[in-house]
């Protein structure tokens, strides 16, 4: 059978399931061999359709740019486009400028949509259900409406080709949904722990610091890896707001990249695999809390 | 961040203020008698946000509903051109932009096609999503392996994993064509036929939105305590009917907040379009958003005033929608 490795992940929920099962072998949750190769199947099915497009960009680039229309999986395998790419381009300097926008971002979101979460969550206070729709309503915002007025915007406070100015861009695309999602999940904090930080003393942001948010840890993971993704991989307003070749982001300097190179896909596809390192790892760091958290913060959305 | 520092010792001081009173701010029930004081330190906390929003979204939305009422385009705004300043010329022509776009048909047949998209895409992920948590919330082996890799679209920037398939849909070097070749199928225009191309934007938009979706109902599924179906089991229910009388209602409450929240974001799903077709080709794939945009920026001369109706338009359909979907649910008893 295979109720082997119950994986810690499987979270403080699935394991008291797990442990009248094995020891009495109920009926329920055994499998006929048949059914268990079905459901291998359809997840390894389901596994190639969402890794492949991603594996081939990886394999293709680690091909010679003139075989990169070839199906094979390997040919001559080198990393010439890799080394091309970090010689001819800038990539390097839009690298570190995704990264400082990104990072920012994050930290500044995760920030304060924690603050805002805690509040929504704990007090009742004037305008909390109107600041609600806010959030709801923010989300339904185009783009494409936006970004002139916010363009003149940047542009009348100085703000244009900063870093910072991204990062506040980003910030309202990505504050109102993590705030929902703190939301959510402060709602599954017990209130107890809240008095229990009052009777000994501390503020109301004291609790919130030392004793809400390291139990939050599951909600921040996930706002944390929405705010960087969001950032990460943002393109309208980072190729109208960033100009001149040691500002661009990726997004935008990839853009120049393209029309540089018309449609070779060689050096394209090794710039894809760099940009998608930085969100691997943050998505690998967050992974194991997504779970969790994501379902606090959904299902008391 | 200019925005951190200054918030932070905001609050903290706010939070000073609050500290007499601060033993019955966990209580929300007696919150009415209390003073105004009390509620600062809520306020602190959530400022931020309110000014962000505010400066960010509340200023250029009023100014896009301003434009929408105007005929402004790029040759009557205000400009500079070298040292010249000049003024912006533009009139205030009153609801004319709407009338002319409620009537004309390219709206309606591109919010057609919105729709179509929107509900194609909307229903496909939760399917599938539903599906695939279902058979993660299984005991399997290689289970966190498998979440992993279905993940995985979610954790690639979008604009790279667009790529990828604009790689794979190449017409005559893709990797998809080659494929349907060696079977001895003729290439098919994965991006340059109308009807393949609403296809294949759908494709890959699903592929985008399946991780999220699975995710979300994954952990609505472990919330679902097992005794529940250890007790249906007992009573002699079969694996159909636990699932339509136990999992269906159990995760009802985060299926509602998914389905709202993705079909607003599938409703504006800029990048996908944008990026794979540019609404085309011609302009079978375009949605609303995208071609609010391209009026804005593509055209010639830029027509600001079509782009904000368009973009008004989007926000009243998605706020009717909003509270439409809301007064259904509370009708069914769902508090939200």
């Amino acid at each position: 059978m295979t109720t082997t490795t119950p994986t810690r992940r499987a979270t403080r929920r699935a394991a008291p399931r797990a442990t009248p099962r094995a020891v009495n072998a109920p009926v329920r949750g055994r499998r006929s061999p048949l059914s268990s190769v079905a459901l291998h199947l359809t997840l390894i099915a389901a596994s190639v359709i969402a890794v492949f497009p991603v594996l081939w960009v990886l394999l293709t680039s680690l091909k010679p740019a003139e075989f990169a229309i070839t199906t094979d999986f390997f040919k001559e395998t080198t990393v010439e486009n890799y080394t091309n790419l970090l010689r001819d381009t800038p990539f390097l300097t839009w690298f570190g400028n995704s990264l400082l926008v990104a990072g920012l971002t994050t930290v500044v979101g995760v920030f304060i949509s924690a603050t805002t979460g805690y509040a929504v969550s704990r007090f009742r206070f004037p305008g909390k259900r109107g600041l609600m729709w806010t959030l709801l309503i923010t989300q339904m915002f185009p783009v494409a409406v936006l970004i002139v007025p916010i363009y003149n915007i940047m542009s009348s406070m100085g703000l244009l080709n900063q870093p910072v100015g991204l990062v506040i861009t980003y910030l309202t695309i990505a504050v109102p949904f993590c705030a929902w999602m703190m939301k959510g999940f402060f709602d599954t904090i017990p209130r107890e722990i809240d008095e229990s930080g009052y009777v000994d003393g501390l503020t109301p942001f004291g609790t919130f610091w030392r004793l809400i948010l390291p139990l939050a840890k599951p909600g921040i993971a996930v706002t944390a890896f929405y705010s960087f993704i969001t950032a990460w991989g943002e393109v309208a307003y980072a190729s109208a707001f960033m100009v001149g070749d040691e500002n661009l982001t990726l997004a935008g300097g990839l853009q120049k990249f393209v029309n540089q190179y018309g449609a070779q896909w060689g050096p394209m596809s090794a710039a894809s695999v760099l940009i998608a390192v930085p969100a691997a790892l943050v998505f690998l760091f967050a992974q194991k809390h997504l779970v969790t958290g994501m379902s606090a913060g959904a299902v008391k959305g | 961040m200019a925005v951190d520092t200054p918030s932070q010792s905001v609050a903290k001081a706010a939070g000073d203020v609050a500290r007499g009173r601060s033993r019955g701010t966990g209580k929300p029930r007696s919150a009415a008698k209390r003073s105004l004081s009390t509620h600062w330190y809520a306020w602190a906390m959530v400022a931020p946000v309110i000014i962000v929003i505010a400066v960010i979204i509340g200023y250029p939305l009023i100014r896009g509903i301003y434009l929408s009422l105007t005929n402004a385009n790029e040759r009557n705004v205000a400009r500079s051109i070298g040292v010249n300043e000049i003024p912006a010329t533009y009139e205030f022509v009153g609801l004319d932009n709407y009338a002319d776009a409620l009537t004309g048909s390219q709206f309606l047949s591109t919010l057609g096609w919105t729709l179509l998209w929107t509900v194609a895409c909307v229903s496909l992920t939760f399917a599938l999503g539903l599906a695939l948590a279902n058979i993660l919330n299984r005991k399997i082996a290689g289970r966190s392996a498998y979440r992993l890799m279905l993940i995985l679209p979610w954790a690639v920037p979008g604009f790279v994993s667009v790529f990828a398939w604009r790689f794979l849909y190449n017409q005559d070097n893709g990797l998809l064509n080659k494929i349907l070749a060696g079977g001895g199928i003729d290439a098919v225009p994965w991006l340059n036929d109308p009807t393949w191309a609403k296809f294949s934007v759908i494709l890959v938009n699903v592929w985008l939105g399946i991780p999220f979706m699975m995710v979300a109902l994954l952990g609505g599924l472990q919330s679902i305590p097992s005794e529940m179906y250890e007790a249906a089991e007992m009573d002699g229910a079969n694996a159909w009917q636990r699932f339509r009388h136990i999992t269906m209602p159990g995760l009802r409450s985060v299926s509602t907040t998914v389905i709202l929240l993705s079909t607003i974001w599938t409703f504006n799903m800029f990048p996908v379009i944008f990026l794979l077709t540019r609404g085309g080709p011609g302009e079978a794939t375009q949605i609303l958003v995208t071609q609010a945009y391209k009026f804005s920026f593509e055209v010639s001369p830029r027509d600001f005033a079509q782009s904000s109706t368009w973009g008004v338009l989007i926000l009243v359909l998605l706020m009717l929608f909003a509270a439409v979907y809301r007064r259904v649910l509370r009708k069914q008893g769902e508090v939200w």
